[in-house]
């Protein structure tokens, strides 16, 4: 089987042509998902990026992203199959008339046409390459977890009716979690583990200047330094990587070229959805509140 | 021929190894099985599954890479967050020997095979090489240091790093000094807590801040930022030197440290605190999302008579379908009566944390605090927009001396009967956290007799060990035959535990 990856500095390379920017775990990760042919958990906090890897890697590969978003209370049904028994019921009522034995109808309802596929039971039988991402499994119940354990370790599937439909061709399996939970050990025993945390200025500076096209330099070097400030205060809710883009996008669409306390203040509501955090931001930081609302104003739209 | 290379450089790693589970002329196997043996000794549950993905998974990565070697390991070995802290010491440890500058090393990789190993030795003579630091004055050494922090030049930094060590930290062979007291001596000698002001004034020399206090602090917050870049590169240095000296295994058993969920609240340090402080929330968070969760699923109460007779008429009077009344979700109401005497008083600092995050979770907590008065101080938590406000209110607000300020449980357990033992009702939980050291004083057991009689359930959690219950003043029996449950409450795998079995109750 033809791998993905030649090697970690490739993965690093076509992650980048997406526009994603992994550093050496990440992509180190990747890699070896690929060559072990293993889940990746992958864990941090809200907003760094944790689903984008799964899109990225998707994009990259050519792959079509299979995506189950889980949630609390989903089932079987949702998550691998289903009949669709009122095309069942109707096919039953539509063969009244021809009289033909139990065996049949049965044979004949259980059968492909009636089959709803759900997310896993999709990854497992498709035909082309497939990244699968399985979103928030930590919002689960611990019973649930154990549905996904025999698709993730065999990856097959098995319906009494049809019998078991093992994959074509494994997937790359991505499980994303925010750590509301403790995952099970038999769960986490099966898949490789990645944190991803907040990048570091070099890092973010990069990620910036490649998703907010048209900044400058030095501006991005100033926004990354500012937001990793920020995150060193002890807040509700530090600012995610996507929350320091739109920043970014702010700034250069208010045509600030300078991170100055009173542009700061001005849109530290971009950064920070707590007041609370704002107010904290603005006193440790020593930025003042934006002087008059009209900038406000300005600066929200 | 990757694997010799690495096999080479792990056996001058290991050549001073004591013995252990090591032979004598170990092989990478050998290594990495010692290095799995020591991550289960330090508590990390490693499985048989994972230390197979392990040896499966580092054959796919280049060995001279090491970033990537220690991603393949702790991919596949280290499932959890807050264990990959003991991963990297231990990985430090065992493999300190495959450093940076193995890459280049290509050929010259056949230095001395004792005291240093390839990496040192290259190092060493790139040291040399790059000005004969070892003649160069203290304060020439000083400010080369600082140029190479304000430019951030990571390899002049490294050098100096391993100049500073070899000068300052005075390492003689077989000396049973941990590494702390090196780490000390040397950033004594350089100064480390003024570094951060000189690299200040010489940013501002060259004009590469700005005026206000807001560029200021940027920079202020880089600075300390490389500083710890310094400090980490010290440390991994003296380590270098001690593995040589001592040996691996002998090195990871001096750095062996609890797990975060292991750490005794007890005897925590200042920065383990935090990091338990972090740790709570979760737990409160699961504690909540768990409570919630078996409302919503228990959606059937009891019969509604009415409804169903109501409804049997449709059916001729035949009660087919019996209807359920909707439970009435209750919400759980949490009472936490804590000891924050000078005996408890760490533990007294964890649980304050503990209470503030419930109350932030939970909208029916309320606390009081004793001593041998008892204060309520649920308006401190609720008021206080963070823990460290709120811990200084209790503190200096609170009224919790009666008499002389020694625990008595006794008198403030009456007080709390008195005052408030017709608000316990069965939806309520009360939580008492305390060592049970009561001075002598009358124990006052009836008072939460009275309580468990009212309240849904009453636990104990007591920060000291087992073993010392009931010795001394400790009075923890006589209490203990009204709670439902007394538990051994000293680091966060027990609180788990508790909460655990809370949940369940």
């Amino acid at each position: 089987m033809a791998e993905r990856f030649a090697s970690v500095a490739d993965v690093t390379e076509r992650l980048r042509s997406v526009s994603y920017l992994a550093d050496t775990g990440i992509a180190g990760v990747v890699f070896l998902a690929d060559r072990l042919e293993k889940p990746v958990l992958v864990e941090g906090p809200a907003g760094v990026g944790k689903t984008e890897l799964a899109k990225a890697v998707a994009a990259t590969t050519g792959s079509r992203l299979i995506r189950l978003q889980c949630y609390e209370g989903l089932d079987e049904a949702k998550a691998i199959y289903e009949w669709n028994y009122k095309k069942q019921l109707l096919r039953i009522q539509a063969d009244r008339e021809h009289e033909r034995d139990w065996e049949t109808v049965e044979s004949d309802i259980f059968s492909e046409p009636f089959l709803l596929t759900r997310p896993l039971l999709e990854a497992i039988r498709a035909d082309e390459p497939v990244v699968l991402l399985v979103d928030e499994v930590d919002r689960v119940e611990i019973e649930t977890e154990a549905l996904l354990l025999e698709v993730l370790s065999d990856f097959q599937v098995s319906i009494p009716e049809l019998g078991t439909i093992v994959g074509k061709r494994r997937p790359l399996v991505f499980l994303t979690s925010n750590n509301t939970r403790e995952l099970s050990e038999a769960l986490k025993r099966r898949c490789l583990y990645l944190h991803v945390d907040y990048p570091d200025v070099e890092r973010e500076k990069e990620i910036v200047r490649v998703r907010v096209p048209g900044i400058d330099d030095e501006l991005a070097q100033q926004i990354a330094k500012v937001v990793g400030s920020i995150r060193n205060i002890d807040l509700k809710k530090a600012p995610s990587i996507s929350e320091t883009i739109d920043w970014a996008r702010t700034l250069l669409y208010l045509g600030r070229n300078e991170v100055t306390p009173e542009v700061l203040g001005e849109t530290l509501h971009v950064l920070l959805k707590y007041q609370t955090d704002i107010a904290k931001a603005r006193k440790e930081l020593g930025v003042d509140a934006p002087a008059s609302p009209a900038s406000a104003a300005a600066a929200r739209r | 021929m990757q694997w010799s290379r690495l096999d080479h450089a792990m056996r001058s790693a290991a050549g001073a190894a004591e013995v252990g589970v090591l032979p004598a002329d170990p092989t990478l196997l050998d290594v990495l099985q010692g290095f799995v043996h020591e991550l289960r000794t330090a508590g990390l549950p490693v499985s048989m599954t994972e230390n197979l993905d392990a040896m499966r998974a580092v054959e796919h990565v280049p060995l001279d890479d090491r970033e990537a070697f220690k991603t393949a390991l702790g991919a596949t070995l280290v499932k959890h967050a807050g264990h990959h802290k003991v991963f990297e010491t231990v990985f430090e440890v065992y493999f300190s020997m495959f450093g940076p500058g193995v890459r280049t090393a290509d050929g010259d990789g056949e230095g001395g095979p004792g005291a240093g190993g390839p990496d040192f030795e290259q190092l060493r003579a790139a040291m040399e090489a790059a000005g004969a630091m070892g003649t160069v004055s203290d304060e020439e050494l000083a400010r080369m240091l600082l140029d190479a922090l304000v430019h951030m030049d990571r390899e002049q930094l490294r050098m100096l790093a391993a100049a500073a060590v070899a000068r300052y930290a005075g390492m003689e062979p077989g000396r049973p000094v941990g590494g702390a007291y090196y780490l000390y001596r040397t950033l004594r000698q350089l100064d480390a807590d003024g570094l951060v002001t000189k690299m200040m004034a010489r940013a501002r020399q060259e004009e590469q801040v700005g005026a206000g206090a807001f560029d200021e602090r940027l920079l202020g917050e880089e600075f300390e930022g490389r500083l710890k870049v310094l400090k980490e590169l010290i440390e991994a240095e003296i380590r270098r030197r001690l593995v040589a000296d001592r040996g691996v295994e002998a090195m990871a058993r001096t750095l062996r440290k609890p797990l975060p969920e292991d750490v005794d609240f007890m005897h925590a340090s200042r920065e383990e605190m935090q990091q338990l402080q972090r740790a709570i929330y979760p737990l409160t968070r699961a504690l909540a999302a768990r409570l919630a969760q078996r409302r919503r699923h228990r959606h059937r109460g009891t019969l509604d008579f009415r409804q169903t007779i109501r409804h049997s008429l449709s059916y001729g009077g035949i009660p087919a379908e019996p209807k359920f009344k909707r439970p009435r979700p209750s919400k759980p109401e949490i009472m936490v009566i804590a000891d924050i005497s000078g005996s408890v008083a760490s533990f007294a600092r964890f649980t304050l944390q503990f209470v503030y995050a419930m109350q932030s979770e939970f909208s029916k907590v309320r606390s009081w605090v004793f001593i041998d008065g008892i204060d309520e101080v649920t308006r401190f938590f609720d008021e206080a927009d963070e823990i460290s406000e709120a811990i200084h209110r209790v503190n200096t607000e609170a009224d919790v001396v009666w008499v002389d300020g020694h625990s008595d449980y006794g008198h403030a357990f009456e007080v709390w009967h008195e005052r408030h033992i017709r608000e316990v009702t069965k939806k309520s939980s009360v939580i008492l956290l305390g060592d049970a050291r009561n001075n002598y004083h009358a124990s006052q057991a009836w008072t939460l007799a009275e309580i468990r009689k009212r309240a849904r359930r009453l636990y104990w959690l007591d920060p000291e060990p087992r073993g010392y219950w009931d010795t001394g003043d400790s009075i923890i029996s006589e209490y203990a035959p009204y709670c439902d449950g007394v538990y051994e409450c000293r680091n966060l795998r027990q609180l788990q535990r508790f909460v655990a079995d809370v949940v369940e109750a």
